[in-house]
């Protein structure tokens, strides 16, 4: 550089060109676009791929108000009809306790990692617990309440048991998520509640909570999408069962997962590939409609800071 | 208690020192508070630095509610304990369930590949399981990183502006699919389209035995498997890697273009060594993820019949601890049988956990959000000290 300086004259109109590019870097420039570009490209074509398939296949069925309303009682592998009511109310009850169990655990687990616990060691082992707990496959989590709940306990498979199981699985979302939100909260909003003589706990359950609350919700949503989807649980410690069962204590019960497992067998029969498709397409939906309503909660609700 | 500037006699009266150490030149009042209450010597005259530590709090809430913040306080505690004790459960439960059915294990758990639990003379291990597990989740890996890292500095650095948004969530949709969707596709459609795949890379590399093909076209194989799952973890890998990517300093990238460098090459020096450590940890959490997957592998991968020599080519089937668990899951009916299920869950449990444990690590060692964190802990620890 110095010596091109000192040996050039100040500008000579080709020595500044301010571009500066040889034919290979240009080139190397335009590949590493291209790729990243096709990285891209190749990415959306099994998400379009899949969905297209489950859309075209699936959507007929869930045209007809049977599908939401029957369930599958009497109906074979090789007959046309019935619906998935049974399958769709087991997905949403085993989520439903799953939730009711698992969010009061993991709001209060952030706020104790971020209003109680912060920087002490316990925290810290909590805080790797949960990564731990992120990373935990959910058939080894079905595994686990298999082992609590059938072998040492002696209760029978039910729709319960798999809700105890998916409390694993949501917990260190839900908790996780609301962590970062509790943590956006500015302390200005802390500090001017204490010095009103608010006390501590009512300062995180009037105002740090409910300045957090979008980003909380959010966090339930994709927690309640992670579950629903889950099938392992439902393999181990549930049966299939084709009647209306509402009770998560008692008995076998349908579910969306294994409402596709049941029939995916039979799939060269068209009745029962009908089902599964359109099975498929219902569970994706649920999922679909709550990851949207969870991105449009935190958008319209996000923390401001300042 | 001497202060560190050695000013103090060493034979005090109690109540005066804490007077003398706070009259004390500021700093040195400092240290040495935050000495007595870390080598915890508060024993002997602990009254000061504790009246000291209760000041900021006991000042800012007053005595009222007391018996509302204990509650509180407790329930938050608990159930922070609650998660340790979770997963302490977890791995105890598992553990004490695996050990009478390891006890009775006729073959070397860890390196048989029989497994024929239950009966008089049980038989199982986990070589042939932790082979398949191990190589297609890394295979699928190999896929997924180098696809996520194109699609995450795409989102960050190429799309449009006004694209990047519905870009990233198009590719977190992908997240949303559940696994047994991906398995029916990835078994009916998918798969099929490999076959070409599987056979030009079996003619080329044949002589290897990883890649040697066995006879017939099946394609319900460890390599579809891995394809599989690298679609699956994609969308983890790439939302990590798009937020490092995202915060690699303007300074650093501007100077780089500021030199003259091309966009790609300002990426090859200011972005992607910035961005390194993130991406591994990313790329571990997303083995983890690949590790454990369960339906969509049972679903693709056909079972090797049990008479078949033990085939290590990606080109045939096999079994996952995730797939043979569940493939079994009927089959629950004796402690002994569990238990070898159980056994086989729990290394699967270690195996995901040590790979996630060494992604925390690497994140926390080496991410640039990691450096602003112990800062501000300290921070914190001193305000309570």
């Amino acid at each position: 550089m110095t010596t091109i300086a000192e040996n050039k004259p100040a500008y000579d109109g080709q020595a500044l060109d301010l571009t500066g590019r040889s034919g290979a870097r240009a080139f190397k420039n335009t590949l590493a676009t291209v790729l990243i570009v096709l990285a891209f490209v190749i990415a959306l074509i099994p998400l379009a791929w899949i969905l297209i398939t489950v859309i075209g296949k699936g959507y007929h069925l869930l045209l007809n108000a049977d599908w939401w309303s029957q369930s599958q009682r009497g109906i074979t592998v090789r007959r046309a009809g019935g619906g998935a009511y049974h399958a769709i109310m087991g997905t949403l009850i085993m989520a439903l306790i799953t939730a009711v169990i698992a969010v009061p655990i993991a709001i209060l687990g952030a706020i104790y990692l971020v209003e109680y616990g912060k920087g002490t060691r316990v925290a810290k082992v909590v805080s790797f617990m949960i990564d731990i707990l992120t990373g935990v496959p959910s058939i080894v989590a079905a595994l686990f309440v298999y082992a609590v709940w059938i072998t040492v306990f002696g209760f029978n498979r039910v729709g319960f048991a798999v809700s105890l199981s998916l409390v694993l699985l949501m917990l260190p979302v839900v908790l996780r998520s609301t962590e970062e939100m509790l943590k956006l909260v500015p302390d200005e909003l802390r500090e001017a509640s204490y010095a009103l003589g608010v006390p501590k706990w009512k300062t995180i359950l009037k105002i740090v909570v409910p300045t957090a609350f979008g980003g909380i919700v959010t966090g339930v949503m994709l927690g309640l999408a992670r579950v629903m989807g889950e099938t392992a649980p439902l393999l181990i410690l549930v049966g299939y069962s084709k009647n209306i069962n509402l009770n998560p204590f008692n008995g076998f019960m349908g579910a969306l997962p294994t409402m596709i497992n049941q029939d995916r067998t039979e799939l060269a029969l068209p009745h029962a590939a009908d089902r599964v498709w359109a099975a498929a397409l219902t569970l994706i939906l649920l999922v679909l409609v709550l990851n949207l309503l969870a991105r449009l909660i935190a958008r319209f609700s996000a923390v401001k800071s300042k | 208690m001497s202060s560190p500037d050695g000013t103090a006699p060493p034979d005090r009266p109690d109540g005066t020192a804490a007077d003398q150490v706070a009259a004390d030149p500021a700093p040195t009042a400092q240290q040495s508070t935050e000495v007595l209450t870390e080598s915890g010597v508060e024993a002997t005259d602990g009254t000061p630095a504790a009246a000291k530590a209760g000041d900021d709090r006991e000042l800012a809430l007053g005595p009222v509610g007391h018996l509302g913040d204990r509650l509180f306080g407790g329930l938050a505690r608990g159930s922070g304990g609650l998660v340790i004790l979770i997963v302490a459960f977890v791995g105890i439960f598992l553990l004490a369930l695996a050990i009478p059915a390891l006890a009775d294990d006729k073959s070397s758990f860890l390196f048989s590949r029989v497994w024929s639990p239950g009966g008089s003379h049980p038989q199982f291990g986990i070589a042939a399981l932790f082979y398949t597990t191990v190589i297609s989740s890394l295979i699928g890996m190999l896929i997924a990183v180098p696809v996520a890292i194109g699609v995450a500095l795409f989102v960050t650095y190429y799309a449009p502006k006004r694209l990047a948004a519905p870009v990233a969530h198009a590719v977190d949709l992908l997240a949303a699919v559940p696994s047994i969707v991906y398995g029916l596709w990835g078994a009916l459609f998918f798969a099929p389209i490999l076959l070409p795949v599987i056979n030009g890379l079996s003619d080329g590399l044949g002589w290897i035995p990883v890649f040697k093909k066995p006879i017939g076209d099946n394609v319900g194989v460890v390599f579809t498997v891995s394809v599989v799952l690298a679609i699956m973890i994609l969308p983890v890998v790439t939302a990590i890697s798009r937020e490092i990517f995202a915060q690699t300093p303007i300074a650093h990238r501007e100077g780089a273009l500021a030199l003259g460098a091309t966009k790609w090459e300002m990426i090859r020096m200011a972005v992607l060594p910035y961005g390194r450590s993130g991406v591994v940890s990313a790329s571990m959490l997303g083995l983890g993820r690949a590790l454990g997957e369960t339906v969509a592998v049972m679903i693709i991968l056909t079972v090797p019949n049990g008479n078949d020599p033990w085939d290590p080519s990606i080109f045939a089937g096999g079994e996952t601890f995730a797939s043979k668990i569940a493939n079994n899951a009927a089959e629950f009916d004796s402690p002994e049988k569990t238990g070898a299920y159980i056994a086989a869950g729990l290394v699967l449990f270690v195996v995901t956990f040590l790979v996630n444990s060494a992604a925390r690590i690497i994140v926390d060692r080496s991410t640039p959000g990691a450096k602003k964190r112990p800062r501000r802990n300290r921070r914190a620890e001193g305000a309570t000290a």
